[in-house]
């Protein structure tokens, strides 16, 4: 009877209570990420500009030749929050920027032109289907959320206790240690690398991240470890780039309901003070 | 308890309005003079708790709506462009999808409050009815919005959620195609999810109303269960007491609120979700929002074909069908229930049931979030059964096995009673250890 029904599911096309129950038997062991340190972690974090700066750097450097970052503008790069580099500097990195904005020119005809602050940042292929084909039929993930789009189970109880000590950076963990994560001379399906950190180890994606591949200017190291730390931490940025607007806000809108709440309280107290049994 | 109206209208306006529509009178009748029971603790502050929540919620929602676009290519960047480019937009989208979270907390302990001290029983019944059918469109608004941002969870639970209905006999299929809007969960459908999302908030609100209503009528319950004999000495009026006392009330729910909309803002939803929704990708957890977790371990408990002899329910029709039957049993309550003792503050076994239910339901909740594989589903319907068992057996024969504690005369005398008793041996008013705060 089951399989009669599953089987009438599968063939009208839908997917639904039967999937949903052998979906998690499919699903892949996750070995869990270390903890990071992040600038930006706590009721106060803020990024490291110069950080965010280096990691804009990586991402132009190692991954925009495959990966996009569709939703982030190059007038991002300059807005307050985020890697704060100068207006004319983020204009002349969307002059220089190594793809073009694909438009339908006046003649109807496909056209190329070089980037404006304003335009959204140009992504490596002009479509879904060009990614796909360039790749073996899986197109690279777009960047912009990454680290908000991965995460790993926390468990019991430390889903409980995160709520307190406000630990959110988990997907930044996880990304942070899966570009780190590639181990050598592992058994592997032809087209694909062994990570330790990704579900089901093997992904389609190889160990990019090399010492020595991106030359900084500031003088931090330039090892992989710190490549992977950086990009990360502009990559939670480019996830939500009103994050410390949002953080500063939060503080002041607690205090003000904390003081607010004690005055409501007290004034709860003398209203009440007369009424038997509330003494 | 409405009874008869004291509002004297002293201006010239007031005096003509009031002959012709008094609504003055309404409101001076509903929020100022109307008697409240003066032994209501913090609990009963969820109430308005809850009227602000929805308030919030229609507010936020009807601006998000303004960027919002319902359309399967666009929907996801247009939340995304929310979150960038529109002025404080992330913050209208994080207390919204906080809010609705928070919605769910509130009314989580305003019905277990209502389950403890018996708010469901006569002459309340139609009050606690009403509520069962808001929690009902909380949940169908609920589910709907989380669809609306068209990520791979929104998708994924409107597949799962949707085909529930294909297991109803005969018509099952066509339902589905109707929700649908065609033969898959597509455009037509986030449409049409859009729409009734924005409808039902609003239908909510019109229940509210009814549910406020028989209130009025019927008089707030309170923690012991007496119902008020006296107004002069058992009450005291809605505005100043309640009123102020609700906004300690709903001051400090706001701060656990603002907690999680400005810095755990994504901690209540998926990761996933912010992966674009991808029909051709399942991922590998479908997992509904956390307040509906005990409903979902209910629905994956029944892993098999109930054979009545006769005819045989699949597998898939009786989780359907137990999973309505958790929501819909709420509303025998006031029948199932035979104790005629209301607070269980004066029931000792209830007091003990009580808390057993609630955790029942915190383990059907961690249950729902587990996959569906050994031992959970077996664990899922033990505790199903224990979840009903609690309805249809424990509340009909403790009415009639339990032995009551004494009930106080009357409310003053259970608040004089405690004030007065300090350090002596219990006495009825003082057994009721939550009431004692207020």
């Amino acid at each position: 009877m089951m399989k009669r029904f599953s089987l009438r599911m599968a063939t009208a096309g839908l997917a639904g209570l039967v999937i949903a129950s052998i979906g998690p038997a499919q699903a892949a062991e996750q070995v869990a990420p270390p903890r990071f340190n992040w600038a930006s972690s706590g009721i106060f974090g803020t990024f490291d500009r110069a950080q965010l700066q280096r990691g804009f750097q990586v991402y132009k450097e190692a991954c925009a030749a495959c990966h996009s970052i569709n939703l982030m503008s190059f007038r991002n790069l300059a807005q307050p929050g985020g890697p704060e580099f100068p207006t004319a500097q983020a204009a002349a990195i969307a002059a220089d920027w190594m793809h073009k904005v694909r438009e339908i020119g006046d003649d109807g005809q496909p056209t190329e032109r070089t980037p404006r602050l304003a335009d959204r940042i140009p992504g490596p292929f002009a479509n879904k289907k060009a990614a796909e084909a360039a790749h073996g039929g899986k197109a690279p993930p777009d960047l912009s959320l990454m680290p908000r789009a991965r995460s790993y189970e926390r468990g019991f109880p430390w889903f409980l206790t995160d709520i307190f000590t406000l630990y959110q950076e988990h997907g930044a963990d996880y990304v942070k240690a899966f570009l780190t994560g590639y181990e050598e001379g592992k058994e592997t399906p032809p087209g694909t690398h062994y990570n330790k950190y990704y579900p089901g180890n093997f992904v389609a994606m190889p160990n990019v991240l090399q010492d020595g591949m991106v030359t900084y200017s500031d003088g931090s190291p330039q090892t992989a470890k710190q490549y992977a730390a950086d990009v990360t931490a502009f990559l939670m940025w480019t996830a939500e780039p009103h994050m410390e607007q949002r953080k500063r806000i939060g503080f002041q809108v607690l205090l003000f309901l904390l003081v607010l709440g004690g005055l409501t309280y007290f004034t709860k107290k003398k209203v009440w003070k007369n009424v038997e049994g509330h003494a | 308890m409405q009874g008869h109206s004291h509002y004297v209208p002293t201006s010239g306006i007031g005096k003509w309005m009031d002959s012709r529509l008094p609504v003055p009178r309404l409101v001076y009748d509903s929020f100022i003079a109307y008697p409240v029971p003066k032994n209501l603790n913090y609990f009963y502050t969820f109430g308005a708790i809850l009227s602000f929540m929805l308030v919030s919620q229609i507010v936020t929602g009807v601006v998000l709506a303004m960027h919002y676009t319902a359309h399967v290519d666009l929907a996801f960047n247009s939340i995304e462009k929310m979150m960038r480019d529109v002025n404080y937009g992330w913050m209208l989208r994080y207390l919204h999808a906080n809010g609705a979270s928070m919605f769910f907390v509130a009314v989580y302990v305003h019905m277990f409050r209502g389950l403890y001290y018996g708010s469901y029983k006569a002459p309340r019944e139609v009050l606690w009815i009403l509520g069962v059918i808001i929690y009902l469109l909380m949940m169908a608004t609920a589910f709907l919005g989380y669809v609306l941002p068209w990520g791979q969870m929104s998708l994924w639970g409107a597949v799962v959620i949707t085909n529930l209905f294909s297991a109803i006999p005969l018509v099952g299929p066509t339902v589905v195609e109707f929700l649908w809007g065609g033969y898959s969960v597509d455009n037509p459908t986030l449409n049409r999810f859009f729409s009734l999302h924005y409808l039902l908030p609003f239908m909510i609100a019109g229940v509210v109303v009814l549910h406020v209503w028989a209130l009025h009528v019927t008089g707030q319950n309170n923690p012991t269960g007496v119902e008020v004999k006296d107004i002069k000495k058992d009450t005291v009026p809605f505005t100043p007491y309640a009123t102020i006392k609700d906004a300690v009330g709903l001051v400090f729910f706001l701060i656990l609120f603002m907690w999680f909309a400005f810095f755990q803002p994504t901690y209540l939803g998926h990761a996933v979700n912010f992966v674009p929704a991808d029909p051709l990708v399942t991922p590998p957890h479908i997992v509904p929002e956390w307040y509906f977790l005990p409903f979902y371990a209910i629905l994956r408990a029944i892993t098999f074909d109930i054979n009545l002899i006769i005819f045989t329910i699949p597998s898939k029709l009786g989780g359907v069908l137990a999973m309505f039957a958790a929501i819909a049993v709420l509303a025998f309550l006031p029948w199932l229930d035979t104790s005629k003792v209301k607070s269980t503050a004066y029931r000792p076994m209830h007091k003990q049931f009580f808390w057993a239910f609630v955790a029942v339901c915190l383990i059907l909740g961690w249950l729902g979030s587990k996959p569906a594989e050994y031992p959970y589903t077996v664990l899922s319907l033990i505790f199903t059964g224990l979840y009903f068992a609690y309805f249809l057996v424990v509340l009909p024969l403790l009415g009639l096995f339990e032995t009551p504690r004494k009930l106080p005369a009357s409310i003053a005398d259970s608040v004089l009673g405690k004030v007065r008793s300090g350090g002596a041996p219990v006495t009825a008013g003082a057994a009721a250890a939550p009431q004692t705060k207020g």
